[in-house]
């Protein structure tokens, strides 16, 4: 029977996925043609969705983006047989913005049925599992401290170091905690694994409690994520009727936040975890120290825990041979906002900015100029064309008063306002701010009252230094990043985008 | 929806007892109470609170300090525009203000006849379809008023 492959994927949904899959099944019943209609995850490739594939012996072929009505189309142009159609992409594989990916931790995203696990068998799942039972716990360790895998949620911390630090922690109860919060703009790959793969960070979760010893696990997955939590909520069933996940030696249980951006930050999420408020926690201690309920916590990042069967798999030295610097292996950057082709690219750490943005991306969905782009979500700095040459990973963003936090760009074109998207870092920090310090809670409130100052003309130069004073004091007054970090956006927007600030006061706040 | 005081409390004991067993249980009960009636009703807190033995001052602190968490109802349909960068990027903004005005809403309001809440969300993980929503959960994305307007007049009310 032939194979049709269709996303099930919420962004594929979000532009019609779920219509052209009726359609498809429609067609198919009214020529009596049996079909086997797979329900998959995301390719990544989102400017093409919805994509959908056929199985035909040299490969899979792709035609997309498809609306419902052009399938008795696709029907009668031969698509079954791989025959061309004006949609048609051709291999899918064959695709440059695919072609040039090294995907390791989506390796089998948008390839596979997420809940069959003879699939997810098929194409490599469980090998990093069965390998690390053999290792034994301080061996697996080991391997992930040789991969040199930094954690993927922003701050990138070792992961070996904090398994470890983990692992040597006296305690009875030990936790592995999955941090699925994914509150920045311009991020989702964590969203695209739990539907399209969710079995990977079962499994990553399994090794991580094998290494340390822990017996319960917890996702604590966003709210705004309703497919993926119930993709996942099935995925964790499977397992358990399969025997992957044993009550006793170790479960998992799905925790959903309640719309607060503050409770991504670790010790927040342990907060609501709790079921307090998601106030963050002074450190030390540390999470792997003293975490949830008090026990020794191992709290990673999705996309971490994601990328940890292949290493086991293949070995942290596999892994730790792609990369640039210190950061090692490859990293899923998304490519959002106005860019042409925007979409999930897993590549070695290294790649420069502009190769991502105008080569990988195409530039900008409007065609027009590309002016700045925000790189790790809505604590990270505006990059102008003229930093485009920075490589994409952690140090020489750093250098560069950056972060590449959790591979987030959001590019625009040269119609943004500078100093309104510098309000809004201010605006955002305001509205999510736990409250627990003054500078992040108040700073915020009155870097808002300062910008709208400046834009409606009054006093400029005084108000200008103002702000860089209140951006002093949130970064070395905050307890977190929130508060902290929130200075990269608008210092960047006053040191490469200055002109947009002095254009007062034709120019108003509203505008 | 239209439950009786009575035996609304009631039913939000059972919820609350049900969760005796879970961990740190105190958002997970909010969050199972808001999905059976839609908000928090006031006359939950004391209950919830007796039945996982904290305080109410504690409870409330929880229910007040989580965006998502509802003290009144919401209108039939919840349309949950997204506010964030990647939106922003492909005129979010402008598409939100309409929306609002062509409802005669703030954020967060209900128009009059019950029929739809629109609420401000920041990032729906759609940021390669932006702008995008969620309609009643549903993702929705490549947004532009005509889009929108299909949306929400194509809901049944
Ligand atoms: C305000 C704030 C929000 C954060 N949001 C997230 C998030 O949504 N997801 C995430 O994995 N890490 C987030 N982090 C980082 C976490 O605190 C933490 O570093 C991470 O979960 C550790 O996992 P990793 O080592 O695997 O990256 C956030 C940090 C801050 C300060
Ligand atoms: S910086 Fe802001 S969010 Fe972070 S702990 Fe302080 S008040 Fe809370
Ligand atoms: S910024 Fe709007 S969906 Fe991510």
């Amino acid at each position: 029977m032939t194979r049709v492959f269709i996303p099930a994927d919420a962004g594929a949904r979000a532009v019609g996925a779920e219509e052209v899959a009726r359609a498809v099944a429609a067609e198919a019943a009214a020529r009596g043609l049996a079909l086997d209609i797979v329900r998959t995850g995301s390719r990544g490739l989102y400017w093409l969705e919805p994509l959908v594939e056929v199985e035909t012996p040299a490969g899979r072929l792709g035609y997309g983006p498809l609306a419902p009505d052009e399938i008795p189309g696709l029907f009668a142009a031969g698509f079954l047989e791989g025959r061309p159609h004006a949609r048609s992409v051709g291999f899918v594989e064959e695709i440059p913005f695919l072609a040039c990916q090294r995907r390791i931790t989506f390796a089998r995203c948008g390839m596979t049925d997420p809940l069959s696990l003879a699939d997810y068998r098929a194409h490599g799942g469980l090998k990093g599992l069965s390998r690390a039972r053999s290792l034994g716990p301080a061996a697996t360790v080991e391997e992930v401290a040789r991969s040199g895998l930094r954690g993927r949620g922003g701050a990138g911390f070792p992961t070996g170091i904090k398994w470890r630090t983990a692992a040597a922690a006296p305690g009875e109860r030990k936790f592995i905690v999955c941090n699925a919060d994914e509150g920045d703009s311009g991020t989702y790959s964590d969203r695209m694994i739990m539907e399209g793969d969710p079995f990977a960070l079962i499994e990553g979760m399994a090794i991580a409690a094998l290494a340390v010893g822990a017996r319960q696990g917890y996702v604590y997955i966003r709210s705004e994520y309703p497919q993926a939590i119930a993709i996942l909520q099935r995925a964790l069933a499977i397992a358990r009727a399969e025997k992957l996940l044993s009550t006793g030696s170790f479960d998992i249980e799905i925790r959903v936040g309640a719309g607060a951006y503050v409770c991504g930050e670790e010790t927040s999420l342990l907060e609501s975890l709790e079921g307090k408020r998601g106030e963050v926690r002074a450190k030390p201690p540390l999470p792997a120290h003293k975490g949830l309920f008090g026990c020794p916590t191992v709290i990673n990042n999705l996309i971490t825990l994601a990328s940890i069967p292949p290493i086991l798999a293949d070995g942290g030295e596999a892994y730790a041979a792609l990369g640039f610097g210190r950061s090692r292996g490859t990293i899923p950057i998304q490519l959002t906002g106005n860019v042409r082709h925007g979409g999930l690219v897993e590549v070695p750490f290294g790649v420069t900015l502009g190769a991502l943005v105008e080569e990988i991306g195409g530039g900008t969905a409007s065609g027009r100029p590309v002016r700045a782009v925000q790189v790790g979500g809505p604590l990270g700095a505006y990059f102008p064309p003229a930093l485009f040459d920075t490589p994409f990973e952690y140090e020489s963003f750093a250098e560069r008063a950056g972060l590449i936090g959790h591979g987030g760009i959001v590019v625009f074109d040269d119609r943004v306002d500078m100093a309104r998207q510098a309000r809004f870092a201010m605006e955002f920090c305001a509205h999510e701010s736990c409250g627990k310090c003054t500078p992040c809670r108040i700073g915020s409130e009155r870097g808002m009252a300062v910008i709208d100052r400046i834009l409606a003309g009054v006093e400029p130069a005084k108000n200008l230094a103002l702000l860089r004073e209140l951006c002093e004091t949130m970064r070395y007054g905050s307890l977190c990043a929130l508060g902290g970090f929130t200075p990269y956006p608008v210092e960047s927007a006053l040191d490469h985008f200055g002109e947009d600030f002095s254009r007062a006061p034709q120019k108003s706040v509203a505008a | 929806m239209d439950k009786e005081p009575e035996e609304r409390t009631d039913r939000i004991a059972a919820i609350a007892r049900a969760h005796r067993e879970t961990e740190g249980p105190a958002l997970v009960v909010l969050r199972a109470v808001q999905e059976e009636f839609g908000f928090v009703p006031r006359e939950a807190v004391p209950v919830i609170a007796e039945a996982l033995n904290i305080t109410r001052a504690e409870l409330h602190g929880v229910l007040s300090f989580y965006h998502d968490l509802r003290q009144a109802p919401s209108g039939r349909h919840v349309l949950k525009l997204c506010r964030a960068e990647a939106c922003q990027s492909m005129g979010a903004a402008a598409l939100a203000e309409a929306a609002l005005a062509r409802h005669g809403l703030a954020w967060g309001e209900t128009t009059a006849d019950g029929a739809l809440t629109i609420e401000p969300v920041y990032c729906l993980g759609l940021c390669s379809c932006s702008p995008s929503a969620l309609f009643d959960d549903e993702p929705v994305g490549r947004l532009d008023a005509a889009r929108l307007d299909r949306l929400i007049e194509g809901a049944a009310p």
